[in-house]
């Protein structure tokens, strides 16, 4: 396990995924899906519902194995995982819950609240550090989850849908709130999406699953220039692509 | 909010006040039909003392009660303190053991199972007329709804929230106590409730069975001295006492769960609303 050496933030080789069925065949999920991630590589993972895209996201958090195939991590091996539900618990403050992985860590809760305290202000949640969830508006929900995320200080985030849940409005908002923020912290990100918009104006690159079971058929570098403002999405640039990969999806002819 | 009802009270207060009229209501019926029925059908007081005979006489003996009260509620407390923990222990051990859990349900329902009527004088018969029978019966009469809701209340944990742990790189200690221990205690507070109204009643039956002091002896002296006012007298102190408890439950569970009342306006505001 030389993991100096690696070139790639994150490699997943050939993952193959079953899932038992009572009765009947097993549900083919993964086919061989290949995926490559560079360091500070911001890359969208898109696909239809049902294709798979959680299933790929809880192998390379290390949460399942999977049938065949492997995961590789760079650096210290370790990645932040914010799952499709925003999955903040409802006993814990929005600060308690932005503390969870450092507290995990190992980290004393005084340490870990310092710790955390200047991302409140970036995530638009200052103020609300004491407030419970069922406090929040569902999109300061979807913040307070990824901030939780981004607070565990890992170098590698795997975000599933972190905007699914969200009004189209609100979910632009935060689409270029996001890409403002992880060009500032040169995050690496692995983002599932079935969301062409947002994967467009997000990533440096797409992977287009194709229907299950799943493999990546198109991998699409995204060369808009940096940084994504609202004007992005006015470029002749930005149609093209978009229309790009609704071909690749299939959806159009 | 033009146009909505003019009172003065607060809404939580107005809350309570419909939520106890009736039974209040009720209650001074009852108590009006046993005043009649003492006082001009029975007029026996050594059949059916009537409510005011009841009062005075216990008022006339409060020391006395008060005093036989004081050991009741040790041996109650006691007793309790044991079942807590014991639940604790044991919901704890069923949730980190599936064998623990298989090997304990069954004596848990079985436990249940054993009458107290029967176990009382035979406990009185091994320890002797000690504190011990007394917080022995105390817990056994707590501890399976204490039990029995804890371990529902782990076992029905947010399996999602258990993974996110675990990614985070969380045991499974950890895990417990982050996830199933916070999310059981909605669960804990019904289980507590309903155990509760059984510690004190556990508690007077142990002493009923022999004792040297308490209610449950108190209660027992009256009554071979057919003074039927005191022994309901007694009664209504031991229902008090427990209403009390019981009211003692609901002030710990908000101290304890505060994100809960967000939880709960936020659903009166959606009805509100609507
Ligand atoms: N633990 C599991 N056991 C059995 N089947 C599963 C399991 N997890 C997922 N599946 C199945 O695998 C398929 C892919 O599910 P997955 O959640 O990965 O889809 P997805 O691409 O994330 O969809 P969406 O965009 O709707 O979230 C689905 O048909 C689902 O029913
Ligand atoms: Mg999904």
């Amino acid at each position: 396990m030389t993991s100096t050496t690696l070139e790639y933030a994150l490699e997943a080789d050939g993952l193959v995924q079953h899932f038992a069925r009572p009765g009947r065949e097993p549900l083919h999920v993964l086919d061989g899906l290949d995926l490559r991630v560079r360091e500070g590589e911001f890359a969208a993972v898109l696909g239809p519902s049902g294709s798979g895209k959680s299933t790929l996201l809880n192998i390379l958090a290390g949460l399942d194995r999977p049938g065949s195939g492997a995961v590789r991590v760079g650096g210290s091996g370790s990645v932040a995982y914010m799952p499709q539900k925003d999955l903040l618990f409802p006993w814990r403050t929005v600060e308690d819950n932005a503390i969870l992985g450092l507290e995990v860590a190992g980290v004393k809760k005084k340490a870990a609240r310092e710790q955390v305290a200047p991302l409140f202000e970036e995530f638009g949640l200052a103020g609300f550090e004491h407030s419970y969830p069922a406090q929040l508006s569902g999109g300061m929900r979807q913040r307070a989850a990824l901030l939780r995320t981004v607070a565990m200080n890992r170098p590698v985030l795997l975000l599933d849908e972190p905007f699914g849940a969200l009004d189209a409005l609100t979910r632009t908002q935060l689409h270029l709130w996001l890409a403002e923020t992880r060009q500032r912290h040169g995050w690496t990100i692995v983002l599932v999406t079935h969301d062409i918009r947002e994967a467009v104006i997000l990533a440096d690159s797409v992977h287009v699953l194709s229907p299950r079971p799943a493999r990546v058929t198109h991998r699409l570098e995204i060369d808009l220039p940096l940084p994504r403002t609202a004007d992005t999405f006015a470029l002749p640039e930005f149609a093209r692509l978009e229309r790009e990969l609704l071909v690749a999806l299939g959806t159009l002819g | 909010m033009s146009g909505s009802r003019s009172t003065s009270i607060s809404p939580r207060a107005g809350k309570v006040l419909r939520a106890a009229w009736p039974p209040l209501l009720l209650a001074a019926v009852l108590v009006v039909g046993w005043q009649l029925l003492a006082q001009d059908g029975i007029k026996n007081p050594q059949v059916l003392p009537s409510p005011t005979r009841v009062v005075s006489a216990g008022w006339d003996q409060r020391s006395t009660i008060w005093s036989e009260a004081l050991p009741t509620l040790r041996e109650t407390e006691l007793g309790f303190a044991l079942s807590f923990a014991l639940s604790w222990l044991i919901a704890g051990a069923m949730d980190f053991s599936a064998t623990v859990r298989r090997a304990v349900y069954p004596l848990l329902v079985t436990s249940q199972t054993v009458p107290v009527v029967a176990l009382a004088p035979m406990f009185v018969v091994v320890f002797g007329f000690t504190l011990l029978p007394k917080v022995l019966l105390v817990a056994l009469a707590t501890f399976f709804p204490l039990t029995a809701s804890l371990a529902e209340g782990f076992a029905t944990a947010d399996g999602e929230a258990s993974r996110l742990l675990r990614s985070m790189g969380a045991g499974r200690w950890r895990e417990f106590w982050t996830v199933r221990v916070p999310g059981a205690l909605p669960f804990f507070f019904t289980g507590l409730r309903v155990s509760i109204t059984y510690a004190i009643g556990g508690a007077i039956f142990a002493e009923y069975a022999g004792a040297e002091r308490g209610l449950g002896l108190y209660l027992n002296q009256m009554q071979q001295v057919f003074r039927l006012d005191l022994v309901f007298a007694t009664v209504i102190v031991v229902a008090a006492l427990s209403v009390a408890l019981f009211a003692a439950t609901y002030l710990l569970e908000r101290w304890l769960t505060p994100w809960r009342r967000f939880e709960r306006s936020a659903r009166t505001q959606g009805a509100n609303a609507a």
